[in-house]
């Protein structure tokens, strides 16, 4: 049994023909072709498939693509604007908030929850809104750094 | 990492739900999904059919009703952290909503999913048990209304029958409450989750009620050590004996990797202790 | 020096990567590829009665299922071993299984299909019969007599003994020392848990007969070696091994896999692209998993503290096979570091390694130094609780002296340069090491159980030169590729043997071309990670980059220069005496005369046309160079922590983690501070919450991210970080390698930390990680229940 399944990816509605068990990270890496969403674990732990679905952090691997039938995802690859990187992005790439790279579309993708909540976020609040990411290069420290640069608090 | 073949409904309405559940053998409710896709990721659990609940209107509200809070089995657990409504009048609540998982979790999973997965080191059961929450579930025979104290029967088992669907839960408000959870370093767990009333009179502990999951395969109340701190003030001293009570809630602790049982008890006493004096502070 | 090495240069690589374009194997996609799935032993030790493929094969999609024996007649050889120390006795390690397992995961059919999800339903659908064999999990256990053995042949699961040191001094220090302090620790095993799982993928061109892999490896071209000479059988120049961006190895991704075989064997068996990536639970029971020592070790000093030798007995756990560079980690990388930072006569070890019913064991992150580090200073600690001295003074004053330098340790190594007292000096100071001391007595007057760890650790980077690693039994060398290629333009591109996956190296080396020729870094390329396109190199591990694949690119550009400079003289019709090269304009000009000269893009131009060259000189500006050091580099560093215990939970609360490392010269600060802040993070995760556990019938415990804690973010509350540098003279640099010290030093700095909390409660060890129930029942153990 198969299921159509209508979607707007970073701004581009598209339809697909699936099955009921595939997962939104296959979809989105395998359909769409946005590699970007990395999968780093099978048991929902790390946080690297985290996608934005109507604005909200979500864990892709743990969606199935029919749940997210007519719900506009927002991946990595859909982040930066016609003006260039997004805020959170950059301040990554500033701040040395990553060393691999495979972290990190999700640790972005959370970050930018991270500060929709509170753009005033202080380096313990952004240490306990990762708590469903995990980074194994960074010790996150420059992961931190960044998240919280790229919000209101001024860094000294 | 890769679930089972299953067939895939997707209810309109809770009794389209129930008679879906009625009718598809081997068929499984989906509403957040965080309990039940993880475990057909690992094909730990394999449904032939999926009904997702996900969109059925009207499940995602929370709403007052006299000095209890109803919340739709499908509010998320985000939802609840973030209600006002919940902050003030259950502030408890709104900690434990808190303390699950991490954002992307708390962003999908339901409070109905919750209840109704009973996992045993899952948050809100300890919170359902300590405020005398009552579950409310639509079934073939029609709605009704199952106690807290009644609803969590074993490890992963409810009072739920096959074919029924957690519709809302009512929770009775409560200033002098708290959750306090000692997460599980890797799943996020609660290894043990204690939540705990309070209901001051005068200087003296009129009401007192503690829930708590992670220890034994169902999340329990502890009774015994409830009753030792009513009827007087709650002083350290009364808080710490009440604590020291606990033990006689938990049959068989359970163990794993990171905590035997033994631990688990421990732990559940301290967590006791600090439960009862953040929650009799707050409901002064 | 010129203009980028020693500052913090924004990588280039990062664009990529916060853009959602890395390019990671998983990523590869082919129209008609196949997905491979391995089926895994849940046994833990057994024989295969039954392998019943049919089901499998006769599912709607799967095109190909296959077991050991299809691999075996299908010509693949099993997986060597590249590290053999004298009389080591190894296992044959086939690709798959034909009928017995040894390890949980151990692989036992594959299969071939047009999904994922279909090549898992064809998994599921493969029965096996197994007859259950006994096991043996423990490193030491397995010697017992009567232990179950892993492998018939291989008599007591003994894979080899080994042993270094001067016997003779160690006895007499023990038979004259004053003091002596004894322990017995586990260093715990430990499961790498690159963020990335291990994946790979192979098209193969029948026609041309070529095959190209994509594999995650920290070391492309040695994979291609052991696959073209050992498993898959395909002549080296047909066969392109290509490692693009890998999510992290921290040693796992150095080894040869048995999937690097598997995924071609089939692409060529089918006909078609295949790719086959790891789940995270495959990887955490397929990885070569880290640590796993059992150590009885004693410390001998004088009465006035002066250490005067350690006498080491270790038993490691290797896993059910040898791992690529097993054998190496606990012999040559550890053994040889048990001298620590101090200067002491009487340094002996002996090392048995052992097989068991595992994953097998291999470098992870560190690899075989952590362990010496967290073994002397847990004795460094216990000597100063003996003598009733501060931990930090009693290290100072066994410190190796700068003026020792180069030092010969009584263990092999022949130490670079240091000066270990002012690197624990800046740490106190950084630390504030007496305020600390003088808040835990309040917090102790207060009842609370606040503590502070210090250490002092070593580390030897970048192995080397090969000759000796040869003479160790190492089957391959430990030199360095570098190549410079010019452009017409004077673009520039660099052919880096060594490898990234996370260190940003793309950044790093071209700091390192573009002053060394004086060029803009922007106009600088760094190739990596390709067979087909660079020469022979040996990879990313051992903190080796900077020391070697850094220093062949110095080598390189001096030679690069030195061809320009001819050209230039000639150009400019100058005597080659009477022009320099500008390292800093990248040009050459006649002395004295700036105005006189030519541009790095000019003389580049001029190579290419060769419508003018010096007679003799052929065209072209292209160098290569191998370079094979003199010697490892010694990092050391000195790390305070402090930490606070509930004390009645027992969780650890670290309050302040001060780094102060010494990796010699610096390229780029901000990448070395990051290099540090990630491994003290790793570190403390074996301190503090990681196990790879097993139970006695050799099922892996913790083998999803449900069970093995990798630390969150929340775990520290950050890192100050800070350096000293003392150059090493064994490369052209003077860099030494940054990339294990951080987790080395971390370990023992909590573990210390941890025990100097608890020491007013009598408890002197508890095995790491220490959890909190581990510290409640040392605690209730040492009569202090709670
Ligand atoms: C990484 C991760 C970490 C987590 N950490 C925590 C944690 O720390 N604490 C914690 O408490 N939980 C945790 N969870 C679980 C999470 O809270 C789940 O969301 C919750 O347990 C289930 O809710 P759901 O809506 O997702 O249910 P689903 O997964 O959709 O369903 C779970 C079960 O309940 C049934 N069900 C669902 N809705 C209903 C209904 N209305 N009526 C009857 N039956 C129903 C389903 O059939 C299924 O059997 C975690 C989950 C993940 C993935
Ligand atoms: S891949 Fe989704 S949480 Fe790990
Ligand atoms: S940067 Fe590698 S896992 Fe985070």
């Amino acid at each position: 049994m198969r299921h159509r399944v209508c979607l707007t990816v970073n701004g581009k509605a598209e339809e697909f023909d699936v099955e009921p068990r595939l997962l939104l990270c296959h979809l989105l890496r395998a359909y769409v072709g946005l590699t970007g969403t990395n999968i780093g674990c099978d048991t929902s732990q790390c946080g690297s498939c985290t996608v934005l679905m109507d604005g909200k952090a979500v864990k892709s691997c743990t969606v199935l693509a029919v749940q997210a039938d007519g719900c506009e995802v927002t991946t990595i690859e859909g982040l930066a604007g016609a003006d260039g990187l997004h805020p959170v992005q950059q301040s990554f790439w500033d701040n040395h908030g990553l060393q691999c790279g495979f972290c990190t579309p999700g640790m972005i993708m959370t970050a930018v929850e991270i500060l929709e909540r509170n753009p005033d976020a202080s380096d313990a609040d952004v240490r306990h809104g990762l708590e469903g990411n995990i980074c194994r290069c960074t010790g996150y420290e420059n992961i931190v750094k960044s998240i919280v640069a790229a919000g209101t608090r001024a860094t000294s | 990492m890769y679930p089972n073949q299953f067939d895939y409904h997707r209810a309109a309405s809770v009794a389209e739900a129930v008679e879906l559940l009625s009718s598809l053998p081997d068929a499984k409710l989906v509403a957040g999904g965080h309990s039940l896709i993880p475990a057909m990721k690992l094909r730990a659990a394999q449904p032939a059919a999926l009904v997702d609940i996900g969109r059925i209107p009207g499940l995602s509200d929370i709403s007052a009703d006299g000095d209890s809070l109803v919340i739709g089995a499908l509010v998320t657990h985000a939802s609840v952290a973030d209600s006002t409504a919940v902050q003030g009048g259950c502030p408890m609540l709104a900690e434990t909503a808190a303390a699950i998982g991490d954002i992307q979790v708390r962003n999908r999973g339901t409070v109905g999913g919750s209840l109704a997965h009973a996992d045993p080191g899952a948050d809100y059961p300890a919170a359902m048990l300590a405020l005398g929450a009552e579950i409310t579930a639509v079934g073939a025979g029609g709605e009704r209304t199952i106690a807290a104290s009644d609803f969590f029967v074993d490890i992963l088992t409810t009072a739920l029958a096959d074919n029924e669907v957690i519709t809302s839960v009512r929770v009775p408000c409560a200033a002098g409450g708290a959750y306090l959870k000692h997460r599980h370093p890797a799943s996020s767990y609660a290894v043990v989750g204690v939540a705990a009333c309070v209901g001051l009179d005068g200087g003296n502990v009129a009401s007192c009620s503690i829930g708590i999951n992670g220890v034994t395969g169902k999340a329990v109340l502890a009774d015994a050590a409830a009753a030792a701190l009513c009827g007087g003030p709650a002083s350290p001293d009364r808080i710490a004996a009440a604590a020291a009570c606990v033990g006689e809630a938990f049959d068989e602790p359970l163990g794993d990797l990171y905590a035997s049982g033994e631990f688990r008890a421990h732990l559940a006493g301290v967590y006791t202790k600090r439960a009862l004096a953040v929650a009799a502070e707050r409901a002064s | 020096m010129g203009r980028y090495v020693g500052t913090s240069v924004k990588r280039v690589e990062d664009p990529r990567f916060i853009q959602g374009k890395g390019r990671y194997v998983a990523n590869i996609q082919f129209p008609d590829m196949v997905h491979v799935a391995i089926k895994r032993s849940p046994e833990a030790h057994a024989r295969i009665t039954r392998i019943d493929t049919s089901a499998a094969a006769a599912m709607d999609g799967v095109v190909a299922v296959f077991t050991g024996q299809d691999f075996k007649d299908g010509g693949c050889g099993s997986l060597p071993c590249g590290w053999l120390v004298p009389d080591t006795k190894v296992p044959d390690r086939p690709i798959v299984v034909t009928d017995r397992v040894c390890h949980v995961g151990d692989s036992v059919a594959v299969v071939a299909a047009r999904t994922p999800y279909i090549a898992a339903d064809a998994v599921e659908a493969i029965e096996v019969d197994y007859e259950p064999l006994p096991t043996v999990v423990d490193a030491r256990g397995a010697m017992d007599e009567g232990a179950p053995l892993v492998h018939a042949e291989i008599e007591d699961n003994v894979s080899y003994h080994w042993a270094l040191g001067d016997q003779e001094a160690c006895d007499k220090a023990f038979a004259e020392a004053d003091e002596v302090v004894e322990i017995e620790l586990v260093n715990q095993r430990l499961i790498p848990t690159a963020m990335e799982p291990r994946a790979a993928a192979a098209q193969w061109d029948a026609a041309a007969g070529e095959m190209t892999v994509w594999t995650t490896s920290q070391n492309p071209h040695p994979i291609r070696l052991l696959l073209s000479a050992f498993t898959l059988m395909i002549p080296e120049s047909k066969l392109r091994v290509i490692s693009p961006d890998v999510g992290g190895g921290f040693g796992s991704k150095i080894f040869h896999y048995p999937e690097e075989v598997i995924v071609p064997w089939v692409a060529r068996e089918v006909g078609r692209p295949a790719r086959w990536v790891a789940t995270r639970t495959e990887s955490q029971m397929t990885d070569s998993q880290g640590r796993d020592h059992v150590t009885v070790a004693k410390l001998a000093m004088t009465s006035d503290g002066t250490f005067t030798g350690l006498d080491v007995e270790t038993w490691a756990n290797q896993g059910a096979y040898l791992s690529t560079f097993a054998p190496l980690i606990p012999t040559a990388l550890y053994i040889t570091l048990l001298s620590g930072n101090y200067k002491m006569p009487g340094v002996f070890g002996k090392v048995h390694g052992t097989l068991t019913n595992t994953v097998p064991v291999d470098a992870y992150r560190g690899a075989g130094r952590p362990e010496a580090a967290y073994l002397v200073e847990r004795l460094v600690d216990l000597a100063a609780a003996r003598l009733g001295r501060d931990p930090l003074e009693l290290r100072r004053q066994n410190a190796i002296p700068k003026e020792d330098f180069p030092y010969q340790t009584p263990v092999a190594f022949l130490y670079d340069s240091g000066d270990y007292d002012r690197l624990m000096a800046t740490a106190a100071d950084r630390a504030d090491y007496a305020g600390m001391r003088e808040s835990q007595a309040a917090a102790r007057a207060a009842g609370k159980l606040r503590g502070v760890g210090v250490v002092c650790c070593i580390e030897a980077s970048g192995p080397a030169p090969s000759a000796v690693a040869g003479s160790l039994g190492s089957a391959v060398g430990f030199w360095e590729s570098g190549e410079i290629r010019v452009h017409p333009t004077g673009q520039v591109s660099v052919f880096t043997g060594s490898h990234s996956h996370g260190q940003g190296h793309e950044t790093t080396l071209a700091q390192v071309a573009a002053d060394e020729l004086g060029v803009p870094i922007e106009s600088v390329e760094v190739v990596h990670g390709d067979t087909g396109r660079i020469n022979f190199g040996m990879g990313t591990y051992g903190s080796r980059s900077a020391c070697v694949g850094g220093s062949a690119l110095v080598r390189s550009a001096e030679k690069v220069r030195a061809k320009v400079l001819k050209l230039g003289a000639h150009l400019l019709e100058a005597a080659e005496e009477d022009v320099v090269y500008d390292q800093e304009a990248g040009r050459v000009h006649v002395k004295g005369s700036p105005d006189r000269g030519k541009d790095f893009g000019e003389l580049a131009f001029a190579a290419y046309t060769a419508h003018n060259m010096p007679e003799g000189m052929e065209p072209g500006l292209n160098f290569v160079s191998f370079y094979d050091p003199a010697n490892f580099t010694f990092p050391a560093s000195s790390h305070i922590c402090e930490v606070e215990i509930c004390s009645d939970s027992w969780e650890v609360r670290v309050l302040r983690y001060v780094a102060v490392d010494d990796v010699g010269k610096v390229i780029n600060p901000m990448i070395v501070e990051g290099q540090i802040q990630g491994g003290v993070v790793q570190g403390v995760g074996q301190a503090l919450t990681e196990i790879g556990a097993y139970s006695d019938d050799g099922q892996l415990l913790s083998g999803t991210l449900l069970e093995y804690a990798v630390p969150r973010a929340d775990l520290l509350p950050g890192i100050e970080v800070d350096r000293i540098e003392t150059p090493s003279p064994h490369n052209p640099l003077g860099v030494k390698g940054a990339g294990e010290m951080g987790t080395i030093a971390a370990t023992p700095a909590v573990a210390n930390a941890v025990l100097d909390a608890l020491a007013p409660l009598g408890v002197t060890h508890i095995e790491l990680p220490l959890t909190p129930e581990r510290i409640w029942r040392a605690v209730q153990a040492a009569g202090n229940g709670a």
